[in-house]
Parts: structure tokens; C-alpha cells; sequence
């Protein structure tokens, strides 16, 4: 069963202060996820995902088309309590402390008070929200901000989670445990539909990924294969002062910074790099995958077209 | 969708419904307490104590006083109310909050002092408030002449008058028709003439409706009074002559050598009755009239034939 | 009434006390009892009736303030702030968070004018040494007001729902000052002919009337309410509040969030 159907959703904002332009934020879209997926919506800052979102959450609403969540009318209220769903950059009332926020948030989506307590800490274990009892969340720094955002959104066991950039504003052990999380959500039978500009964070955990462009959606399909067309980098660090000519030669662009050098070339050539180093008898700090971000993933999408039109001219 | 389609007509009824139903009860509640407004004047006795609630937006406040006043007086006159007692009151508080505002003295001047049921009789308060209307404006002749017009009409103190005019004349700018007033207060004072020079002035000078209005209903009185003198020394010099009153009015135009029956300003003969008395036909149109009255007549609450 | 109305309700009351909005009591506390004392000098019929007047009137507009200090922030700062996003993804109509926030509101005010009452006795007590009879008039006057303070609330409220905090505090208190006048202003458009006349009406059958709602200064002067008039305000002051309430469910139902 299709859990999100998401039929021709289309937004076109007005903008300006006096006279007012109608700006189209988002095309027709049309869209299926299905129960259980990990469902990566990807595209650069400005594309349209959060828009899409709040048209999904009933916040803002449709110039046109319509959408079934859960089976249902997008609109019925009550399909909400099935629902969770972290805003992008979230902000609550900063009065309130994490339990009477999450409290408070139970309450309106109808979870029965014996269940709530419990629950409440479950979610702030799950999220990594310990030692909290008592702060006010104006106290809260902004990664601590996100991962309330998270436990808010699963509070009520809801069958279908949307995140909106869930990632950001967090450290990389941050990531990590978000990931972690979502790939929990997905054991436990719930789906997942969460926004990214970030590649890697799509790669690593989505069954498949919708692209979207400038509110136009590109492609819909797993990970792997819409990104095997681009190059992805590695970056080595070693100590030295200098490049040797057999690492110039893998075509690596390097830095040399005091008495460390960086380099970032293509992945398939991070095995050799490394060999070469070792000949060299240099000492490896570190190697990382360089993240691609989804403009970037444009900008070479939109050079290989060109260059591949050019070379057939 | 179908929600909030719900939700956007019920709240539209609930708008609709809830706005005729408090404008059905916002009538009720004017209908059971027609001069609410003016509670207050009940209870706060001295002005000062007002000036210092307006928190010093004394001018807006004297503005909204002197609607009421207007108002007041209006509701008054036209639903026929015996009592004005509020009016002096009202005039004063308007009058301390803007010392300025010259229509209210003169509106004081033209209705405070009159008796019932045209006022509340109180000559002395206008007199009173037309001296701090003067003391605040010492250059504003208009004020001088209110002063004189309620000295004269009202309290018949014809040299206290004709000082009041004598003061106005010195005042720069002065009206010329002073002079001339302070001059006649000497020889002419309780003549019809004068009365209706002073009316005609008052007529002239004045921007306020009510005031325009009462002074019309004064001048058409003062021309009945002056007829019904006229015709009734007629009757007298008839009788003297044949011994006997005239039969009917036309006997005593033919013996006068008036052309056909003398009427009033509305049209209407006037009446002779079987002692002598000349009548008006409608007394209660004259609503200032002294003479041509049935004895025991008791005058109707004025009405203006001109609407303010 | 759906339950989470009520949470709604409760939540912004937590909000006004966590802000220290119940601090404006320890203003009027100051405010009232230095007045007991001063006029303490005076005599006994006149002390009675400046606390009467000053501590109701202080009442009035303490919370006329703080109904539209609250108010006007109610809806555009949970917009402003997309507080708003996880409350209305959950099964939360639109409609149940106006009246939610409208409960909140009013109940806010009433905790405090409940407090300021007691304020106002206890100072009636220290100048009288007694309560009378007629002192019970002064509840009348209290009901009165927080009565008044219904419909500001709805107002602000309704204000808040589309323009912005400072604008919607300019036309709340515009509304509150011209209320307050609703009468002469009535009287006004009597007075005037023809199409003025019909405009004038419009306008000031459309006003929120709040000088029926001012019995202090003759309850002060112990002249009796009349129970018509009670009934009367009841019934205005609920069909304002839903009005403007209803405007505001009306204008917030179809509109987008930032
Ligand atoms: N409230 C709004 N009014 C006008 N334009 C908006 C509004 N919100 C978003 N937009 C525009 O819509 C486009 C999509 O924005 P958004 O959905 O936030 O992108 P994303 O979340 O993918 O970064 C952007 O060009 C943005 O400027
Ligand atoms: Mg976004």
C-alpha cells in the first residue's frame, strides 16, 4: 500500500511587498512512497523539499493538486496523529522544559497520560536528550534544539516520520545517531521520508531518492544509480612538505600547509594514492570521503552534459 | 478539504450571526439608558477634577462635552422634557476644559437663561459663564454682546446691559452695531424694536444652528407681539369712540381702514373674542409669544420651525 | 469541548505566567496601597470613593494592557516563530487553537483581576474599617470589566491573526479608546443626514461599545445596577467576543504559514 501519494501538489507563492509576483515554488509533483521505505528527497538549498513538506502538513496550502497520506485525505486532521514531523531548523516554545514540551505535544496528539510519561523518556534516551530535567529549552543549544525536533516528531509511534534536514545543525557523531535512528525507524516497519542537500547522508541509508530542482522533480530511483554517472572524491592527508611527482601524477589538486599536505582526487584512485604514499615513506594522517553536496552534483551533471554536447559537435 | 470548507461556513454563520445579534442588543441598551453619557456629569461636580482624568487631551475632551451638550439639548427639546438641569453643568465642564470654545457661551447665553419649559432658568449661571468666557477672551466681542443680550432679554437690567455693550465696543475689532446697542439701551430699552435688533444680531452673527433656530422663533413672536399691541389699542380706541367692542375682526379692519383681516406670520386671521381680546389662532406655533394669549395660558415647550 | 482546547489553553496561561505577566500585581499593590494611605488623610466618605474609583479603573486598564500586550503576539508570534509548525502538524484544527489561545488569554486576565479584587477590598477595608452593603456593587463593576476584557482579548486576537504585533497593538488600542466613547459616538452619527449618517452608523454600531461596561464612577457612588443592563452586557460582550473570534477562525483557516 502506497503510504505517501503525493498527486500534482503545486505551489506558487506571491511575492513582493507592494505589487505582488506569483514566484512557483513547486511544479506539479507527483510522487509514491510505500510502506516501509527510507525515501530520500533530495535537491540544493532553494529547490522546493520544505515547501513541499508544509504543503504535505497542511501549513501552507496547494495552488493546486491534492495528496493521500496513510490511505487517507491529506487534510483529515486525524490522520495526523499518525504522523510525526521535524520542521527545518525547529524552534519551540522556549519557556518550557524538553518533558513539559513533550508533554504538552502528547497531549495534542492524543497519547493516552498513563503512556506519556513513559514515552517521554524513552524519546529523550532515544534522541540523546538525558540530563535535561528542569532546563528551559531557550537554554538549549541548536543541536540539542534538533534532537528535541526528533523526539517530538516519533513521540507518538507514528507510522510515518517526515524530517526536514534532519542532519543539520549537528556534529558528525550527530549524524551518526540520526542515521542510526532512521535506520531503527525503518526495523521497526516505520516509513521514513526525510529532506537532505547533502548526498552522502541520502547514500548511506535510503531505499531510494527523489531529486528535485528548482521545484521540478529530476529523477525518483535508488541512490547508487543516479549518482553512478559522478565522480566521487577522497581526501588524503599526510605529513610532508611537499608533493612527490607520483601523487601529482593521479591528478590529485594538493595543499601543502606547514608540514601536513591535503590532497582530494577521484575515489578509484584512493588505492593507488595510498601506494604511492607508502613507496614515498610518508606518514598517512587521514583519508575521508569528500561529501558531495547536491549542488555540486548539479554543477558536474550540468558540465558533463555540456561537455558531452560539446564533444559530439 | 472538506474540513475546513466546514469550518469557513460555520465560522462565517458564527460572524454573521453574532454581529446582527450584538448590534439587536447595543439598541436595547440605548433604548434603556438614553443619556448614559451623561451619568458622569452626575457625579463629577467640579470640572477641575474632569480636566485632570483627560490627562491633558483637554481639547478632545472639550469637543466631546460639547457634542454631548448638543445632544443633550437637542434631546431634550425635541422629546419636550421639562427639565434642562444638566445643561449648565455640561456648558461649564466644556467651557473649563477649552476656555476657547466661544459657540458654547453663546449657546449658554441663548438657553441657560430662558424659563421653563424653554430652559432651565438659570440666568444667573449664564452670566457667570459668559464672564469666565469673557475673562479668558477679553478680546472677543461676540461674548460682550451674549453678555448684554441675557442682561437685557433675560433680566430686564437695561443698565448693566448697556454697560456690557459699552464694554464691547472698546474691544479692537468691535462689531460697530455696539456702539449703536449700548447707545439705545438709554432711551429705547423695552421697545419691540430693540428686542429685535438684538434677535436680528444674534441671527446674523451666529454659526450655530440651534441658536439660528431660536432666534427665528423669538423674531416671529416678537412680530405677534407687536401686532396683537397694535390691534388691541384698536379695540381700545374703538370702544371710546362708539361705546361698544367691535362685533367681529373685519368691523374693526373697516373702521381702522385696513385692507381686508389682518393675519399672523403663518397665514392665520387673528381672532377677536367676546370680551375684546385679540387672539392668536395658534398659540402653541408661537412658542415665545406674550400677548394674544387666552388667559390662563400655559406655554407648550418651544418648537423651531427652522431646523438647526 | 475538545480536550485539546483546553491544553491549548493551558499551555499559553503557563506562557504569561513563565513571562511574569502576574508581576503587574505587585504594581498595583504599590499603586493601591499608597493611595490608601494618602487619602487616608482625608475624609472618611471621600477616602472610600477614591479607592473605589482608582483601584476598579486601575483594574481596567492593567488589563486592557496586558489583554493586548498578550493578544496581539498570540498568532504572529507562533507564525514568526514557527512554534506554530508542530502544533498544527498534529490533529490540531485551526479553529481549536484560536479558541484555545482565546481561553488562554481570558483566563489569564481573569487569575489577575481575581487578585487585583482582592487588592481592591483589602483596601477598602483599611479605609473603612467595614464592608457594607453596597460594597457588593463593586463585584458588579469587577464582572463588568473582565466582561470588557473578553471582547479586547477577541480583538487582539482577531488582530493578530493577520497583521503584525505593533500594528495589531495600534488598532487594538485605537478600538479600546474609541470603544470607550461607542456612545457619543452614536450620538454623532444621530446627529448627522444622509449617507454620513448611514456611515457613521455603520461605524459605530461596529465598534465594540465599552461606556455601558463603565459603571465605576456610580457604583462608586452607590447608585444601583440595573440587572437588565447586567444581562445585556453578558449577552453583548459574548456575541462581540465570538464575532471577532469567528473573524479571526475566518482569516487564520486560509492562511499560509510563512
Ligand atoms: N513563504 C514564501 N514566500 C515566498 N517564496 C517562498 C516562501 N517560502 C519559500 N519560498 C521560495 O520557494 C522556493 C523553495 O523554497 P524551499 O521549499 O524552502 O526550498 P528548500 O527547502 O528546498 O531549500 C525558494 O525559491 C523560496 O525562495
Ligand atoms: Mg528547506
Amino acid at each position: 500500500m502506497p503510504v505517501i501519494e503525493i498527486l500534482g501538489l503545486e505551489k506558487t507563492y506571491l511575492v513582493g511587498f507592494w505589487r505582488k509576483r506569483p514566484k512557483r515554488a513547486l511544479h506539479p509533483l507527483h510522487l509514491t512512497v510505500e510502506e516501509g521505505e527510507v525515501f530520500g528527497f533530495l535537491g540544493p538549498n532553494g529547490a522546493g523539499k520544505t515547501t513541499t513538506l508544509k504543503l504535505l502538513m497542511g501549513l501552507v496550502f496547494p495552488t493546486s493538486g491534492s495528496a493521500r497520506l496513510l490511505g487517507r485525505d491529506w487534510t483529515d486532521p486525524e490522520v495526523k496523529a499518525q504522523i510525526g514531523f521535524l520542521p527545518e531548523q525547529p524552534y519551540f516554545y522556549d519557556y518550557l522544559t524538553a518533558h513539559e514540551l513533550l508533554n504538552y505535544y502528547g497531549q495534542l496528539s492524543g497519547v493516552p497520560g498513563k503512556d506519556r510519561k513513559r514515552r517521554i523518556d524513552e524519546v529523550l534516551q532515544r534522541v540523546g536528550l538525558t540530563d535535561v530535567k528542569g532546563v528551559q529549552l531557550r537554554k538549549f543549544s541548536k543541536g540539542m534544539l534538533q534532537r528535541a525536533g526528533i523526539a517530538q516528531a516519533i513521540l507518538h509511534d507514528p507510522k510515518l516520520v517526515f524530517f526536514d534536514e534532519p542532519m543539520s545543525g549537528l556534529d558528525p557523531m550527530g549524524r551518526r545517531e540520526v542515521r542510526d535512528l532512521m535506520e531503527q525507524l525503518k526495523h521497526e516497519g516505520k516509513t521514513v521520508f526525510f529532506s537532505t542537500h547533502i548526498l552522502s547522508d541520502a547514500e548511506a541509508l535510503c531505499d531510494r531518492v527523489a531529486i528535485i530542482h528548482q521545484g521540478e522533480l529530476r529523477s525518483v530511483g535508488a541512490v547508487a544509480d543516479l549518482t553512478s554517472s559522478v565522480q566521487s572524491k577522497v581526501e588524503v592527508i599526510w605529513q610532508g612538505r611537499e608533493v612527490p611527482p607520483s601523487m601529482k601524477a593521479l591528478g590529485a589538486e594538493c595543499h601543502v600547509t606547514g608540514d601536513t599536505v591535503r590532497a582530494v582526487l577521484a575515489e578509484s584512485q584512493q588505492d593507488a594514492a595510498i601506494d604511492a604514499l607508502r613507496r614515498e615513506r610518508m606518514r598517512l594522517i587521514a583519508i575521508t570521503p569528500v561529501r558531495t553536496s547536491l549542488e555540486e552534483y548539479f554543477i558536474e551533471k550540468l558540465q558533463q552534459s555540456e561537455t558531452s554536447v560539446g564533444s559530439t559537435a | 478539504m472538506k474540513s475546513r470548507r466546514q469550518t469557513t461556513f460555520i465560522a462565517g454563520a458564527c460572524l454573521v450571526i453574532s454581529l446582527i445579534m450584538s448590534i439587536l442588543i447595543l439598541r436595547r441598551v440605548d433604548q434603556t439608558r438614553p443619556q448614559a453619557t451623561l451619568d458622569e456629569v452626575l457625579y463629577i461636580s467640579s470640572p477641575k477634577v474632569l480636566e485632570r482624568a483627560s490627562l491633558g487631551y483637554n481639547g478632545l475632551m472639550a469637543d466631546i462635552y460639547w457634542t454631548r451638550t448638543v445632544q443633550y439639548f437637542g434631546q431634550r427639546h425635541y422629546r419636550s422634557a421639562q427639565s434642562y438641569n444638566l445643561l449648565a453643568p455640561l456648558l461649564e465642564i466644556t467651557t473649563h476644559l477649552d476656555p476657547h470654545l466661544l459657540v458654547a457661551y453663546q449657546f449658554g447665553a441663548s438657553f441657560l437663561a430662558p424659563k421653563p419649559p424653554s430652559g432651565p432658568g438659570q440666568p444667573d449661571r449664564a452670566v457667570q459663564l459668559i464672564e469666565y468666557g469673557i475673562q479668558n477672551n477679553p478680546n472677543e466681542w461676540r461674548l460682550y454682546y451674549d453678555l448684554g443680550f441675557v442682561y437685557y432679554m433675560e433680566l430686564k437690567n437695561y443698565a448693566k446691559a448697556a454697560e456690557a455693550f459699552e464694554r464691547g465696543s472698546r474691544v479692537p475689532n468691535a462689531h460697530p452695531f455696539l456702539k449703536l446697542l449700548a447707545a439705545q439701551m438709554a432711551q429705547h430699552a423695552g421697545e419691540y424694536e430693540t428686542a429685535r435688533t438684538l434677535w436680528i444680531a444674534t441671527y446674523q452673527t451666529t454659526r450655530d444652528g440651534h441658536v439660528r433656530s431660536n432666534a427665528v422663533e423669538h423674531l416671529r413672536a416678537l412680530k405677534v407681539d407687536e401686532e396683537v399691541t397694535r390691534l388691541q389699542s384698536a379695540v381700545t380706541r374703538f370702544g371710546a369712540r362708539t361705546g361698544r367692542l367691535p362685533s367681529s375682526m373685519s368691523e374693526l379692519a373697516l373702521a381702522e381702514g385696513l385692507k381686508g383681516t389682518p393675519v399672523d406670520p403663518d397665514g392665520n386671521p387673528y381672532k377677536l373674542n367676546s370680551e375684546g381680546r385679540i387672539l392668536v389662532e395658534h398659540p402653541d406655533d408661537f412658542s415665545f409669544i406674550t400677548k394674544g394669549v387666552p388667559q390662563g395660558y400655559k406655554p407648550a415647550p418651544p418648537k423651531f420651525h427652522v431646523q438647526p | 469541548m475538545s480536550a485539546r482546547i483546553v491544553h491549548i489553553a493551558s499551555n499559553t496561561f503557563r506562557e504569561a505566567v513563565r513571562d511574569r505577566v502576574l508581576y503587574n500585581l505587585i504594581a498595583f499593590a504599590l499603586l493601591l496601597s499608597g493611595a490608601a494611605i494618602l487619602v487616608g488623610q482625608i475624609s472618611i466618605d471621600i477616602k472610600r470613593l477614591v479607592v473605589i474609583n482608582l483601584g476598579l479603573t486601575a483594574v481596567s486598564l492593567f488589563g486592557v494592557v496586558i489583554a493586548i500586550f498578550i493578544g496581539i503576539g498570540l498568532v504572529s508570534k507562533e507564525i514568526e516563530r514557527r512554534t506554530l509548525y508542530t502544533v498544527l502538524s498534529r490533529p490540531v484544527r485551526r479553529w481549536e487553537f484560536i479558541v484555545g489561545k482565546f481561553f488562554g488569554l481570558a483566563g489569564t486576565l481573569v487569575v489577575n483581576t481575581f487578585f487585583m479584587a482582592i487588592g481592591v477590598f483589602a483596601a477598602l477595608l483599611f479605609v473603612s474599617h467595614k464592608f457594607a452593603r453596597p460594597d457588593a456593587l463593586i463585584l458588579v463593576a469587577l464582572y463588568f470589566i473582565i466582561l470588557q476584557f473578553l471582547i479586547i482579548c477577541a480583538l487582539a486576537l482577531l488582530f493578530s491573526s493577520f497583521s503584525s504585533p505593533l500594528l495589531s497593538a495600534v488598532f487594538a488600542f485605537s478600538l479600546f479608546v474609541i470603544g470607550s466613547f461607542a456612545e457619543d459616538l452614536r450620538g454623532f452619527a444621530g446627529m448627522a443626514h444622509g449617507l454620513t449618517r448611514w456611515l457613521a452608523s455603520a461605524a459605530a454600531y461596529l465598534v465594540p461599545n465599552f461606556s455601558a461596561f463603565n459603571v465605576i464612577s456610580s457604583i462608586a457612588h452607590e447608585q444601583p445596577v440595573a440587572g437588565q443592563l447586567v444581562l445585556h452586557n453578558t449577552l453583548y460582550a459574548l456575541f462581540y467576543a465570538a464575532m471577532a473570534l469567528s473573524g479571526a477562525v475566518l482569516i487564520f483557516e486560509h492562511r499560509d504559514l510563512k
